[in-house]
């Protein structure tokens, strides 16, 4: 009673600039995901990089249904012709008369699957791990993180190489390898994330109600934790592409018939001086792309988690 | 007393780096293992006695684990035992001709990176938000974003090939063809660094002691020089550990594009011939030379740090 009328008696003074708070809030409808898509978008280079991005899995997706070649279609009178409109290889051909367009786009696929899926296996991964670790702290953190800590030190690419050998260049076994190697990263910055999270009411609130860890952890930490998380996505997806053409540049990666942007610049290296297109066109799709997502993830990260620039 | 510090921190890490070396050791042990084939599967299938004998000399008729435990003790003597692929060679000896190229591509290139590196992104925070600023981390981004496997078939194409200015590949212990492959390696870790000292000199450059240093009048020269820059590169300092790691790995590419007879090309052979020693030999020593290094960066980056005083941390 007695502190009803206390918030009575200064409510007048106080309830105005709330209201005001209030009104505006309907009106624009902010909430944290808003805000940060606007700051996303008045990120120019962000923002092309993204079109572009668009553009390029339009092409990628739909373009060799469109173009009279096969990927592995032989045009024998042409061999390593160079571009031209008249022979209807706008990009050239390689060394076997293949069209360097329809296998350059044919490579995007592969490219852009592996570098969507091995960073999906690193981020259930990562994300798992770290929100545990974070979540139940202590003894099991300190090892958990111990262990992280060792493999970090760890020279990975010798170890996805070794994988590679030892497991045959399955395309699968590219997602799994890659991924597996991948995931260190978000591991500690989720851990980071849910040691702060986990002590906050919300959280608190959820365990008096009874609900059980697990279910805290993937109903109330992980949810919570999606804005790092995106961020470090758009930052992995550009890694993982660049290991697997890496891999496939040194022949350990995807397998002919099918072929990546790695194994491209590979076979065009091989052809560059007497047919610099085999190499130029592809190494051209592969550095766009991967310029446009670090720019993306750049221009996330900046939308997103401000505190945290590099 | 922070001496005394300073040294049992190093110890305790020291101590740190055995379970990393040996969690090494096992996995890539038991991985190449794992491989389907082995050393002597040739074209020419051996007669079994014959291959009954080379396994016996070589000790792959005994258990795995057993196996695993004889290297462990043979390394701990420094042994990484003799090689199967080339033959007469022992893996010290591989090492010891490889190791050399290698550290003084990957060593160039690092040194090259900090320099250009640290540089570049000075320029450009004092010109935070000008097009200098802007081109040049455009170029920088580009830095990142090309792998170098890439660059390097361009500026042979470009340097050697078509204007003929330099060899396109090789070694012979001349700068000339040190160059290319030195740029290559160095150019996205040139990138990286000038983004991470872009990001902390212009940190640096709002706190209040540089405020300090430029209305004590200083001149801006020494203002950055004397009292900027040690702070700023800190990050670069605690980047340099990966970045070594990088360019070691980088190099494996590097060194097949330049026909550079180095530790990496060893490395790729060795696996894919199943040459056991060979890997082990070489992902071992690389693992220690990683380990050291991030090590070496590590007590770098307290001597640096005013911040850190490891006697306190006690």
């Amino acid at each position: 009673m007695n502190s009803d009328n206390k918030a009575a008696g200064t409510g007048l003074s106080v309830e105005d600039p709330f209201a005001a708070a209030f009104a505006e809030d309907d009106v624009h409808g902010r909430s944290l995901w808003v805000d940060a898509w606007h700051r996303l978008l008045k990120n120019k280079a962000a923002v092309v990089s993204g079109i572009i991005m668009g553009i390029m899995l339009l092409l990628v997706l739909a373009g060799p249904m469109l173009l009279p070649w096969e990927g592995d279609f032989t045009d024998w009178d042409n061999t390593l012709s160079p571009p031209s409109l008249e022979t209807k290889h706008w990009f050239g051909t390689d060394a076997v008369g293949r069209d360097i367009l329809v296998r350059t786009l044919e490579g995007g696929r592969i490219s852009l699957l592996v570098g969507l899926v091995a960073t999906l296996v690193s981020l259930v991964i990562g994300v798992t791990y770290g929100a545990v670790a974070g979540y139940y702290g202590g003894m099991t953190d300190r090892v958990m993180m111990r262990i992280v800590d060792i493999v970090y030190a760890l020279p990975f690419m010798f170890f996805v190489i070794l994988l590679m050998v030892v497991f045959g260049r399955h395309i699968v076994l590219i997602f799994v390898a890659i991924g597996a190697v991948n995931w260190l990263d978000m591991a500690r910055i989720v851990r980071g994330q849910t040691l702060s999270l986990k002590n906050m009411e919300f959280v608190e609130a959820a365990r008096a109600c009874g609900v059980d860890h697990h279910s805290i952890i993937r109903r109330h930490i992980i949810p919570n934790l999606l804005g790092v998380v995106i961020v470090y996505v758009t930052l992995t997806i550009p890694q993982v592409i660049l290991v697997e053409s890496f891999l496939s540049f040194l022949g350990l990666g995807v397998q002919e018939p099918m072929s990546s942007w790695g194994a491209l610049v590979n076979d065009g290296a091989q052809d560059m001086e007497s047919a610099p297109w085999t190499l130029v066109f592809p190494a051209m799709f592969l550095t766009v792309t991967l310029y446009c997502f670090n720019y993306i993830g750049d221009g996330m990260r900046d939308a997103l988690d401000p505190k945290d620039h590099l | 007393m922070r001496q005394e510090g300073v040294l049992r921190h190093a110890a305790m890490r020291f101590l740190g780096l055995i379970p990393t070396l040996l969690v090494l050791i096992t996995i890539a042990f038991f991985l190449i293992r794992m491989a389907p084939g082995g050393p002597f599967d040739g074209e020419k299938i051996l007669p079994p006695e014959i291959r009954a004998n080379l396994d016996a000399s070589y000790h792959l008729d005994e258990p795995l684990l057993q196996q695993y435990f004889r290297y462990l003790g043979q390394i701990i003597t420094g042994d990484f035992g003799p090689s199967f692929q080339y033959k007469d060679w022992t893996v010290n000896e591989l090492i010891a001709r490889g190791f050399p190229v290698s550290a003084t591509v990957g060593g160039l290139a690092i040194v090259l990176a900090f320099v250009l590196g640290t540089l570049i992104g000075t320029i450009a925070a004092l010109r935070q938000n000008t097009a200098v600023d802007y081109s040049v981390m455009g170029v920088a981004m580009l830095g990142i974003s090309i792998p170098n496997f890439v660059v390097a078939p361009l500026l042979i194409l470009g340097v050697a090939v078509y204007a003929g200015w330099l060899p396109a590949g090789g070694w012979d212990g001349s700068w000339q063809r040190m160059v290319l492959p030195v740029i290559t390696l160095a150019l996205p870790a040139i990138a990286y660094i000038a983004r991470l000292t872009r990001g902390s000199m212009i940190e640096v450059l709002h706190s209040n002691y540089i405020r300090t240093a430029r209305a004590k009048g200083l001149p801006e020269r020494l203002v950055i020089l004397r009292h900027a820059l040690r702070p700023a590169i800190l990050p670069v300092i605690s980047y340099m550990g990966p970045a070594t790691a990088a360019l070691i790995t980088g190099s494996v590419v590097i060194e097949r594009i330049y026909s550079i007879p180095g530790l990496g090309s060893y490395f790729v052979q060795g696996a894919l011939n199943r040459d056991y020693t060979l890997v082990m030999g070489v992902v071992v020593f690389y693992g220690i030379v990683i380990i050291v290094l991030n090590f070496i960066v590590d007590l770098l980056y307290a001597w640096l740090n005013p911040r850190i005083r490891y006697d306190e941390a006690q």
